[in-house]
């Protein structure tokens, strides 16, 4: 435990030493979503029914954005290759690494989500839906992430071939999180999306730290 | 040696020496043919039911032939999924070069019958839809099959180690393999949110003896065609990794 605490505060630590690179995923959020109103037209009748998707890929993109950088600067000044040789079990500094990944660039999309939704004229309750399920959404993200970040550890392409490997994975996740809060705007029950939201951040939780640790150990091999 | 290698001596044949990709480059070359053949007999017979024997369906005229194509494709798309996966997995397990081969022969020709079924799917969607595309369930997670059949063979052609490429691939299909459930129960599952137009040959009353007879046919022609040319890639992708070898350059195919 100590451990994982270690690894999130030095991840942390890290990018609070270089604040550009995750104010520009952060940034990229906030432009791409302002550009929908502009390219579409300001029919506030449409804005309200794209929101939730025009929000929820925004985010996946910034998401991505960050992904690349969750192993790869580690891996290439070696100190990926210590915390292999450490004496603590590897899927746990992984998961350290993941919500450290995380509380950077997936916790401030849930809170920057209500701004942008009032650009979009989404009322109150949307909000809160919207910050909802980018709470229970954005974590799985991170963590479906991370397989994708280990497996292009050191490749050629790397962040390209990335996006096209993690972004199908994406797609459940994108389903749900934004058909709950259009469900909840047109006044249907949301708690179907729900459920299925938090089972797939159970399973992710359960499963894809073990397969992070081992596409990390293929790459460091 | 000519003893050991003569494996028709034993009672059984000894599956494990198969996977030496030595032993197993001669025996998929005398199992091509033969593959060929049941390609062509099952094709012919398969074609000729369903374009002459099958009667033409009530509801959706002659365009519902399409089906003959399209169901075989889907299904070798999901199954040649689970293959590759099951010989990704192996590979990873056992850490055999010959399983991890096979996986990567398998990928083109899955992304190949995933896109066939897309596209044959929009060509009977046009007339009995009135569209070509609808994002229902299926053909969404059908996309994203296609999807991560190149995510696959992108990520593969990107690792220059070949025994790294073989365990990150490995696992990348293993990942994958969630979505072919998903596919294939997302006509039941999805049912009460997306309109009952999804074509599922389970919900379909009692279709004709002879329709299904055909779609049997084409989709046992689909199994060989993808064995014959599974075997195929395999042996150009043995001769590949395996340049180095003796037996390679000793072999009389290369020499020639």
């Amino acid at each position: 435990m100590k451990a994982l605490l270690a690894i999130i505060h030095r991840d942390l630590l890290l990018v609070m030493r270089r604040k550009s690179e995750v104010l520009t995923a952060l940034f990229f959020f906030v432009v791409v979503t302002s550009l929908f109103p502009l390219g579409i037209g300001a029919d506030a009748a449409l804005l309200r029914k794209i929101a939730p998707g025009v929000l929820w890929v925004a985010a996946l993109l910034s998401t991505l954005l960050g992904l690349h950088r969750m192993f790869a600067a580690d891996y290439q000044d070696g100190s990926l290759e210590q915390l292999v040789l450490s004496p603590q079990p590897l899927a746990l500094l992984v998961t350290g690494k993941i919500i450290a990944h995380w509380i950077v660039c997936g916790l401030p999309l849930v809170l920057l989500a209500p701004i942008i939704g009032i650009q979009f004229d989404l009322d109150v309750s949307s909000l809160y839906v919207l910050m909802a399920t980018l709470l229970l959404g954005t974590p799985v993200l991170s963590l479906l992430g991370s397989i994708g970040a280990a497996l292009t550890l050191g490749v050629r392409g790397g962040s390209v071939l990335l996006s096209l490997l993690i972004l199908p994975l994406f797609i459940p996740v994108l389903i749900f999180g934004a058909g709950a809060v259009y469900a909840h705007s047109v006044g249907l029950d949301t708690s179907g999306h729900f459920s299925l939201l938090g089972a797939l951040l159970i399973l992710a939780l359960a499963f894809v730290p073990w397969v992070s640790t081992a596409a990390v150990k293929i790459a460091i091999e | 040696m000519s003893q050991i290698n003569h494996f028709s001596n034993h009672r059984l044949i000894n599956w494990f020496k198969l996977s030496s990709p030595s032993t197993f480059y001669p025996v998929a070359g005398k199992l091509i043919p033969f593959f060929w053949v049941l390609t062509f007999l099952f094709g012919a017979v398969g074609l000729w039911v369903s374009f002459f024997v099958a009667p033409v369906d009530a509801v959706q005229g002659q365009g519902y032939r399409i089906i003959f194509i399209h169901v075989p494709a889907s299904w070798m798309s999901m199954f040649i999924y689970l293959m590759m996966a099951a010989w990704a997995g192996l590979g990873l397990v056992f850490n055999t070069r010959l399983s991890a081969m096979m996986a990567q022969a398998l990928a083109p020709i899955g992304a190949w019958m995933a896109f066939l079924s897309l596209w044959t799917g929009a060509f009977w969607g046009k007339p009995m839809w009135g569209t070509w595309w609808v994002w229902d369930a299926r053909l969404t997670s059908e996309l994203i099959l296609l999807f991560l059949y190149l995510g696959f063979i992108a990520l593969r052609a990107s690792i220059d180690d070949p025994r790294r490429a073989d365990k990150a691939s490995a696992i990348l299909a293993l990942v994958g393999v969630v979505n072919v459930p998903i596919i294939y129960f997302s006509v039941k599952w999805w049912n009460t949110l997306h309109q009952g137009a999804s074509v599922s040959l389970t919900k379909s009353p009692a279709m004709a003896q002879t329709m299904l007879w055909g779609m049997l046919l084409m989709a046992l022609c689909f199994w060989m065609y993808t064995i014959a040319v599974t075997l195929m890639r395999v042996r150009a992708i043995i001769l590949e990794r395996e340049a180095h070898t003796d037996w390679v350059r000793q072999s009389i195919e290369v020499k020639s």
